[in-house]
């Protein structure tokens, strides 16, 4: 069956099985393999990507029910969030940050993509060490950073009930929530910071 | 999974039509509980008939007018769209805070109200709110209360191919929902809807505890009659490896106490 759909704000025309997984055909056809599948149960929550905008488990959706949506995967978040005030950013901002990605994309070589900086949220899950095997990673991320649009500045038990559907085996969430957190204050500072300009 | 069709029309009668012409077809909604079945050959469709995007399954609307009023709710509703939504939480705020409890987030995203409700887990959240607020099930060809639908475990009225596209809520005068959550599914160890009718009478109805959703009848007894609400007495209790019945049932107890201690803040 033949779909159309955006992945990582790339529109692409695909021609899927209708039993084939939204995780499947991201790993699968796009090599967009930082969507994990840990227990392909809905449980764990390693294959979380967000769908017009809201975290929801790709091993737990048929491809076809994507037609016509917007997939962001852990690969897209921070070109996406470089570009967009869909994650809660000021215009100046965004284009100050466009003007950065107009710059690497310049510098860098033709045949990779440009150097982004990574996502706040990447950045404080390395930062406060929120990871350690790093498997459930991605999926935390991409639920996290659905957990900052509807709470930017999250209490300990938002963040938990935010992260819900994803599991650590490593951590014990402590270092994860401490991530949220320092992300979130470091998401607002940057948004003050680009409507005061 | 096996093979299937895949087919997402645009209009109830469209999907109604499909499905009149294959008798192994399923309506596929958020697919919460579909999906998983799917993948573990636990169901095998010949196709799906996706009704998720249909625009008339996804209204929330109040009709009607003071004490009277109902709220209709598209089958389509995904239980974030009903946790969200400001007008019914102004009226019915125990049905948004229900619906900001199921599963996690990702499953919210998906799931649906119509489809919870055609599932009819016995541990599921929305069937004890449609049973305590005596609300009615509509579907494409009749409406149903409540009572008459939910027919124990995984069991309901539905006939073949008959879909919900509905849900509708009378307001009560007070009402709230209070669940011990099973800590890995999310799923209710027991969930007690308790909710105070317009009529002066009251109604309790539990989910998780026994063979499919039921109505506490001793309790609201109690209740009404300002007694002390006695212990739950079933022959059906659910036993399995994560409690035995008797813990359930003292659940249920300690469930409807957390419940009405809520009832003054509504949810």
């Amino acid at each position: 069956m033949k779909i159309s759909l955006t992945i990582n704000g790339v529109q692409r025309e695909v021609d899927v099985e209708e039993r084939t997984l939204l995780a499947d055909l991201l790993r699968d056809q796009f090599a967009l393999t930082g969507t994990h599948l840990g227990c392909d149960t809905s449980q764990c929550g390693c294959c979380t990507v967000h769908l017009d905008g809201e975290a929801v488990k790709s091993c737990t959706m048929l491809a076809v029910q994507a037609e016509g949506c917007s997939v962001l995967t852990i690969e897209g978040l921070a070109q996406s969030y470089a570009l967009s005030d869909g994650e809660g950013m000021s215009k100046e901002l965004r284009r100050d940050r466009e003007a950065v990605w107009k710059d690497q994309a310049g510098s860098s070589s033709a045949a990779g993509p440009p150097a982004f900086e990574v996502h706040p949220v990447q950045a404080a899950f390395a930062a406060c060490h929120g990871l350690q095997c790093g498997f459930c990673t991605p999926g935390m991320i991409m639920a996290s950073t659905d957990l900052l649009r509807r709470h930017p500045d999250p209490s300990d038990e938002q963040i938990l009930e935010g992260l819900a559907g994803n599991l650590c085996r490593c951590t014990g969430y402590v270092n994860i929530v401490k991530a949220v957190k320092q992300a979130a204050a470091q998401m607002r500072e940057s948004q003050t910071a680009g409507s005061s300009r | 999974m096996y093979a299937f069709r895949y087919q997402r029309p645009s209009s109830v009668e469209a999907a109604l039509e499909l499905a009149s012409a294959d008798e192994e077809a399923k309506y596929l909604a958020g697919g919460m509980t579909l999906i998983p079945a799917l993948k573990h050959r636990l169901a095998s469709p010949s196709r799906l008939i996706d009704i998720a995007r249909i625009p008339s399954l996804r209204v929330c609307e109040r009709i009607g007018a003071g004490a009277g009023a109902v709220w209709r709710l598209g089958a389509a509703l995904r239980h974030v769209e009903v946790a969200q939504h400001a007008g019914l939480a102004g009226d019915l705020p125990a049905l948004t805070h229900l619906a900001a409890g199921i599963g996690d987030p990702q499953v919210r995203a998906r799931g649906t109200i119509g489809g919870s409700v055609a599932n009819n887990d016995p541990a599921a959240d929305y069937p004890s709110a449609l049973l305590a607020l005596g609300a009615v099930v509509m579907t494409d060809r009749r409406r149903m209360p409540a009572a008459d639908f939910f027919q124990g475990m995984f069991s309901t009225a539905l006939e073949e191919r008959e879909m919900i596209v509905a849900i509708e809520f009378p307001l009560p005068r007070r009402a709230a929902y209070a669940k011990f959550p099973h800590p890995a599914t999310g799923y209710a160890m027991a969930g007690v809807f308790v909710a105070e009718h317009q009529d002066g009478n009251w109604r309790v109805a539990v989910t998780g505890v026994g063979a499919g959703v039921f109505r506490w009848e001793a309790a609201e007894a109690a209740i009404a009659a300002g007694d002390p609400v006695p212990s739950l007495e079933r022959d059906d209790l659910m036993e399995d490896m994560h409690a035995p019945g008797t813990y359930r049932a003292h659940l249920a107890s300690v469930m409807l106490a957390k419940a009405r201690s809520q009832l003054s803040i509504g949810v």
